[in-house]
């Protein structure tokens, strides 16, 4: 576990419907009322469909896919993103493979920012920065392409999903090592934790909705 | 000699449970003809100017890389025009304007680089997305169509209830080789009951024949290039 810190974005957030998490920073940066649930949140909240024992056993599965079958809830999702960081700057949104790269170049292509694969190895075909990351048992890596990003560019990693966020930091060690500046990871689900802020490696990570058992 | 046209749409036979297909043309006829050898720093897929720039500008954006994954392979790289936000932005906007009154109600995206390019155009189009994965990353029930490859056979998955009997569908990739992997992804869709209109990818080797193997299935790409 770590500190938890206040966001840099915007004050605390709180209160929500059931399993929505409002976490609503973003809207209370740009004025609106401090605290209230954005409606849109029930619908992907209700969109995620729990798969009991997947991978292994023991693990509840938030499945991302139900969500993409409801185009207005998938919309909904992606414009939460874009309100956000829209007009902060960003340069570049990098996606982790794969369901990063579902939500993460609708969100680059709105606010205007590159995207930016993050990949399992050996699947990006040129010069790559390579970063291993421990797994529950045994180890993985996440690569990128040497180029994509400039030093001192801000970048927000998108993925549907923050568990443990070991995926998630790595991708945050290979973007900096490229001299990224992360502003902030971006996640549909989150475990229970992630809503009061709590940052990896230093990072602020914003989520739209809990993790459900 | 390498060079970029934009292919004409083939108009599919009408069927009597569909309404019938009417693509629409990307470019306008009488292209220019523009080759450069080579290429700058690898750059070896080239635009012949045509009236719609945003080709040229698409297919200038897209990295060669030789001999990967193995010796003698000519990869093209998207990940360049993904750096390249005007000409992401272009190759979206190029397909949705095809697709955007057709009535397509699925999209369906090859695993991994079709998710990158099938979202955006679900979502401009009002579209259900469905990723067609490798085998064990769905984690419910799903259904599967095996195809070969040069050496043994992989498989592509889809969930079950996703694509129901009364979908119009779009299949998107960012590259169509030997058209192995969007046949399977056709047969998984069309299994269900539902009609793939069209397959939509950035990229064609045509020298891949990816094309006679999808056999009545039209297929729209942006640019060609050398395999």
């Amino acid at each position: 576990m770590g500190e938890q810190e206040n966001n840099k974005i915007g004050g605390g957030g709180g209160g929500g419907g059931n399993n929505a998490m409002a976490v609503d920073e973003a809207a209370s940066a740009k004025g609106k009322s401090v605290g209230a649930a954005d409606p849109r949140l029930q619908g992907i909240s209700d969109a995620i469909r729990v798969v009991p024992h997947f991978p292994k056993p023991g693990i509840m599965f938030n499945d991302i896919t139900e969500l993409l079958l409801r185009p207005g809830v998938f919309k909904d999702a992606v414009d939460m993103f874009v309100e956000r960081y829209r007009g902060m700057g960003i340069a570049a949104v990098a996606g982790i493979e794969a369901r990063g790269f579902i939500f993460g170049p609708a969100i680059a292509l709105a606010i205007g920012a590159k995207f930016i694969p993050l990949r399992k190895p050996k699947k990006l075909p040129g010069e790559v920065f390579s970063e291993s990351y421990v797994l529950e048992y045994g180890m993985d890596c996440l690569e990128m392409h040497v180029g994509a990003i400039e030093p001192g560019e801000h970048v927000v990693v998108v993925d549907d999903l923050v568990a443990t966020g070991g995926t998630l930091s790595a991708a945050i060690r290979l973007l900096e090592r490229a001299g990224a500046n992360v502003v902030e990871c971006a996640c549909l689900i989150g475990l229970p934790k992630f809503k009061d802020f709590y940052k990896l490696n230093g990072k602020p990570v914003y989520i739209l909705v809990e993790s459900r058992k | 000699m390498l060079f970029l046209h934009c292919q004409q749409p083939r108009v599919p036979s009408p069927s009597a449970s569909a309404p019938p297909f009417r693509p629409r043309v990307v470019s306008v006829a009488a292209p220019l003809s523009v080759r450069v050898t080579g290429g700058r720093r690898g750059r070896a897929v080239v635009a012949m100017a045509s009236a719609d720039a945003r080709l040229a500008g698409i297919a200038s954006s897209i990295r060669v890389i030789p001999d990967f994954p193995k010796p003698g392979i000519m990869f093209q790289d998207i990940t360049t025009l993904l750096l390249d936000p005007k000409a992401f932005r272009d190759t979206i906007d190029l397909f949705v304007e095809r697709y955007k009154d057709q009535g397509i109600t699925v999209v369906a995206g090859v695993e991994a680089r079709g998710f990158i390019f099938g979202p955006p155009i679900a979502l401009a189009i009002g579209a259900k997305f469905v990723p067609l994965r490798k085998p064990k990353k769905l984690p419910g029930e799903v259904i599967s169509e095996e195809y070969s490859l040069e050496y043994g056979t992989d498989k592509i998955e889809m969930h079950v209830g996703a694509v129901q009997a009364n979908d119009l569908a779009l299949v998107v990739d960012d590259l169509i080789a030997t058209g192995g992997t969007l046949c399977a992804a056709v047969k998984l869709i069309e299994r269900v009951g539902a009609k793939v209109v069209e397959c939509a990818c950035v990229i064609e080797l045509p020298e891949l024949k990816g094309r006679d193997k999808l056999g009545d299935k039209p297929v729209f790409v942006l640019v060609e290039a050398d395999a």
